[in-house]
């Protein structure tokens, strides 16, 4: 079955994921439609992070099928770079390279994976540090970047790749309060333009504003779902509402 | 035995003991508390190399060449100093070897070692394994031990149909001393690389690059910089080590020093003549300290 755009972007379908005896998934189905903001949020180890590195096989499953865009992920003869060119992530601890410039940092996929043409990257890194604004930085090592500048750069450096779906794993968890917001304020401007994005996050206040769907996961399992609308005011399973009441 | 987990963990540098029997000791205390929290500071123990380093040597050498030209009385003034400087173009000579002797082998144990520490994080378990055995070995047996083994298991000549290559001592005192070097390499590549957090790994992988972009890439520059620092000291080290080299009857420094002394009988050389020696090392290995402080400095992160 070939895959047409008016198919969800991503389809899970009963993934299992044991580390050793632990097993972290435990049956997760869902899908993410072109354009959707999903927002997962759970308690720690329930299994967020571990889904999304699935989705981009950077951990292999056990059992159960994820696909992007028609690509089997766990197809033993799956084309990576196909995959990865069309999901992006960005990680809780930026993982930006620190021997090399925020705008090399950026350029570097594109030119080495992609083999394109630099002067054309180049063109193209100036644009997303601008949309990311942080111009003035392109010349910064890491190093010399707050938390909130390095992970709009990997925000950058993840764009360069021209994605169809960007993957926000916990991504201001490691800011201080105030950078959270210039993190945020990005991600949003990329929701805003129609990017399908998943979140795994804390950030309740914003998961509210900017979902289309909300997943609660617990224990490897998704418990419950909804719109935020919804979600929020009347969530229907005593974990969820254990966890919002804790939190909110 | 103590368990780690009954160590208390207070941050910072433990203060001074206020109450003592013996409160004469307490303003070394205090002082002992401050060194150690400067070291702490700069992130470990300093022992280097300084410039009042040499000047102590030098002064130690000035004050030995005056005694020892007191004791002798002959010869006119200076003859002491005279004496080192006529047997300073052999000295130099001797010197040279020792050189010759730690590039080579620093270049040798550099190459080895690096496979070998690739080698200790193959994911083959057999691999895996030799290579970290050949590596604990030659990291832990002492170096002259090494030397003396490969000084009797090597051959002087190696004789391929009718061409004949020689093996002159110091080349096989330069394998032996390329041994412990490759050893202590290999632990340093090995270390290098898993000191790199994997989420450079992870979010490398991410944007698609393969293993072995991942590898030359991403991996070995960082590491190259947390390596070369440790990499320097390594040689600073096998550069006086090579003295050892002596002992199997290289005609290095050390030894050609030996012969001078047997060859101008005269049992108050014995001081400044060695001092001499160790100013000449010290003038080598000095830059080097300060070089591999430079090189810590920037690359701190």
């Amino acid at each position: 079955m070939t895959w047409t755009p008016d198919q969800p972007i991503i389809t899970i379908v009963d993934v299992h994921k044991s580390f050793g005896e632990v097993e972290v998934l435990k049956g997760m189905s869902f899908d993410v439609s072109k354009g959707e903001v999903i927002c997962i949020i759970g308690p720690s180890g329930s299994g967020k992070s571990t889904l999304l590195r699935c989705i981009n096989a950077l951990i292999p499953i056990n059992k159960g099928s994820i696909k992007v865009e028609g690509l089997e992920v766990h197809d033993p003869e799956l084309d990576q770079l196909a995959l990865r060119r069309k999901v992006g992530m960005v990680f809780q601890q930026f993982n930006l390279f620190p021997h090399k410039t925020a705008i090399e940092n950026v350029m570097m996929a594109p030119v080495h994976v992609l083999k394109q043409d630099k002067a054309e990257v180049e063109e193209q890194a100036h644009r997303l540090m601008a949309k990311v604004r942080l111009q003035d930085k392109e010349q910064s090592y890491p190093g010399e970047l707050s938390g909130g500048q390095q992970q709009r750069v990997a925000i950058a450096r993840s764009l360069a790749m021209n994605p169809q779906v960007m993957m926000f794993d916990e991504v201001t968890s490691a800011l201080d309060p105030e950078t959270v917001k210039e993190v945020l304020f990005t991600i949003r401007e990329l929701v805003e333009e129609g990017m399908t994005c998943l979140l795994v996050t804390h950030e309740m206040g914003f998961a509210r504003e900017i979902a289309d769907h909300m997943y609660f996961t617990d224990n490897g399992v998704i418990v419950e779902h909804g719109p935020p609308s919804t979600f929020f005011k009347k969530a229907q399973d005593p974990r969820t509402q254990e966890f919002l009441s804790q939190i909110l | 035995m103590i368990r780690s987990d009954e160590i208390p963990c207070v941050p910072g540098p433990r203060p001074p003991p206020r109450g003592t029997d013996l409160p004469v000791l307490l303003p070394a205390a205090e002082i002992v508390a401050r060194r150690a929290a400067e070291e702490r500071a700069r992130g470990g123990s300093t022992l280097r190399l300084r410039a009042r380093h040499g000047v102590w040597l030098f002064l130690a050498f000035v004050f030995f060449s005056g005694v020892a030209e007191a004791r002798t009385g002959v010869g006119g003034p200076f003859w002491v100093l005279s004496t080192l400087w006529k047997w300073s173009p052999l000295l130099a000579e001797g010197f040279m070897l020792n050189l010759i002797m730690s590039f080579l082998a620093m270049v040798i144990g550099t190459v080895t070692g690096t496979l070998l520490g690739v080698a200790q994080i193959s994911l083959m378990p057999s691999v895996k394994n030799t290579s970290w055995f050949v590596t604990q070995f030659f990291r832990n047996a002492p170096w002259l031990v090494l030397m003396f083994y490969v000084m009797y298991l090597v051959p002087f000549q190696f004789r391929i149909g009718d061409i004949v290559i020689p093996f002159p001592d110091w080349i096989k005192a330069t394998l032996g001393f390329s041994l412990p070097v490759m050893a202590n390499v290999s632990e340093l590549v090995r270390g290098g690389i898993q000191s790199i957090p994997s989420g450079q790994k992870e979010a490398a992988e991410s944007l698609a690059f393969t293993r072995r972009q991942v590898f030359w890439m991403i991996i070995i520059p960082q590491c190259v910089k947390r390596i070369l620092p440790p990499w320097m000291n390594l040689y600073a080290i096998l550069t006086q080590a090579t003295v050892l080299a002596s002992i199997v009857g290289v005609t290095e420094m050390v030894t050609t020093a030996h012969e001078i002394l047997g060859a101008e009988y005269e049992p108050s050389l014995l001081l400044p003549l060695y001092t001499y020696v160790l100013l000449w090392f010290f003038a080598y290995c000095y830059p080097i300290a300060r070089w591999t402080m430079h090189l810590e400095r920037k690359f701190a992160v």
